[in-house]
């Protein structure tokens, strides 16, 4: 089982004029880890951010968006994977850290743990799909995942980390959201 | 009686989808974001469906809509949610959470389904249908009712405000669009 913030501190050596959209517990992490500018965390309500980073994706076809989003979060929009398949962005990297539990609702389990999201995501459609468990495979093959066509989905299996502080006032900071929207359109 | 979809000749009970139609992409709006409404299929959905100048993303759940016009808007590109007020009522979190409490500039185009056409919203018979405007009002959403052709000229200065300001929209579809 890894560590979600030892796949993040590999996750970020890769990661360069990406938007990096990342949502509660992966947002706490993310942002610790990788303070910048393209860093999107005005999500709004759980679960959206898999429609964010589509939109996002949809909006720069130039550039690429990875998706940080937490397997409570994936449970409330799991048609999202029908629609981003269907779509079909080739810059939408979707990572899922699956710790089966709501980890910023009090640690209780999701309904099924263990659920197969790759397994979903593969069956509705997405162009490549990564289970990862071990964190020296992944940090292997990060490089590869982040190039490749997408709609690329990940899920990374990682154990519940200890208890975070929520910060949500600066997480949905609204000049960091400016900023972001600012340089997401630069050079348009 | 003329088919003018301004209206001038036209029957004043008459709603005419390609005016929508040209008024959504006379707003500048690219992309249409939509689960499939009855009230809207045949003379909205079927026809953007067919237009190469807006490109129509199907989604599974309407409040999908909302993120993915959020990530176009911080993109800088335009979107129109087409929906069912029963899928809007769905979505309700969302809206609040994204569309208002960030004023994200998400336009919502919302068929009010088996509402009674010639009847005000507000007293319609059904309660789904009788609930949106006040459920709108109360989060500030600013909304036009969109019923006969003459309402089809509120579509653009509305989208473009929502735009500028920015603030979500919406427009309830009181009628099947021919």
């Amino acid at each position: 089982m890894m560590k979600r913030d030892e796949c993040f501190r590999i996750l970020a050596r890769h990661v360069t004029d990406q938007a990096v959209v990342a949502t509660y517990s992966s947002a706490v992490d993310w942002v610790a880890i990788a303070p910048r500018v393209l860093n999107y965390t005005s999500i709004g309500a759980m679960g959206l951010d898999s429609s964010h980073g589509l939109g996002l994706a949809l909006g720069r076809p130039d550039k690429r968006v990875v998706v940080l989003q937490g397997d409570g979060s994936l449970l409330m929009n799991l048609g999202s994977l029908v629609t981003i398949a269907a779509v079909a962005p080739k810059n939408l990297i979707h990572l899922v850290a699956q710790n089966d539990t709501y980890e910023a609702n009090g640690g209780h389990p999701i309904p099924q743990p263990a659920v197969d999201f790759a397994g979903m995501a593969r069956a509705a459609g997405y162009a490549a799909v990564y289970d990862f468990s071990d964190v020296r495979v992944f940090a292997q093959q990060v490089a590869h995942v982040l190039e490749q066509d997408g709609p690329v989905f990940v899920t990374l299996h990682v154990e519940p980390s200890q208890p975070l502080t929520y910060d949500y006032a600066a997480l949905y900071d609204p000049k960091k959201r400016e900023a972001f929207k600012a340089a997401w359109q630069a050079r348009l | 009686m003329a088919d003018d979809v301004t209206g001038t000749h036209a029957d004043p009970r008459t709603l005419h989808g390609a005016g929508i139609i040209a008024a959504i992409k006379a707003s500048g709006v690219e992309y249409i974001l939509s689960v499939p409404d009855i009230v809207t299929s045949a003379g909205l959905l079927a026809p953007i469906a067919q237009d190469k100048n807006l490109r129509l993303i199907r989604v599974c759940k309407e409040d999908e809509c909302i993120g993915i016009a959020t990530g176009l808007a911080y993109s800088g590109k335009r979107a129109l949610t087409l929906i069912q007020h029963t899928g809007f009522l769905d979505s309700i979190n969302a809206i609040r959470g994204v569309a208002v409490e960030y004023k994200q500039p998400i336009c919502m185009m919302i068929g009010l389904l088996q509402h009674e056409p010639d009847r005000a919203p507000r007293d319609s018979s059904r309660y789904g249908v009788r609930i949106a405007e006040p459920i709108l009002d109360d989060m500030g959403i600013v909304h036009h009712l969109v019923s006969i052709d003459a309402d089809v000229a509120k579509i653009r200065p509305a989208i473009e405000a929502a735009y500028r300001e920015p603030h979500p929209l919406a427009f309830l579809i009181g009628r099947s669009p021919s």
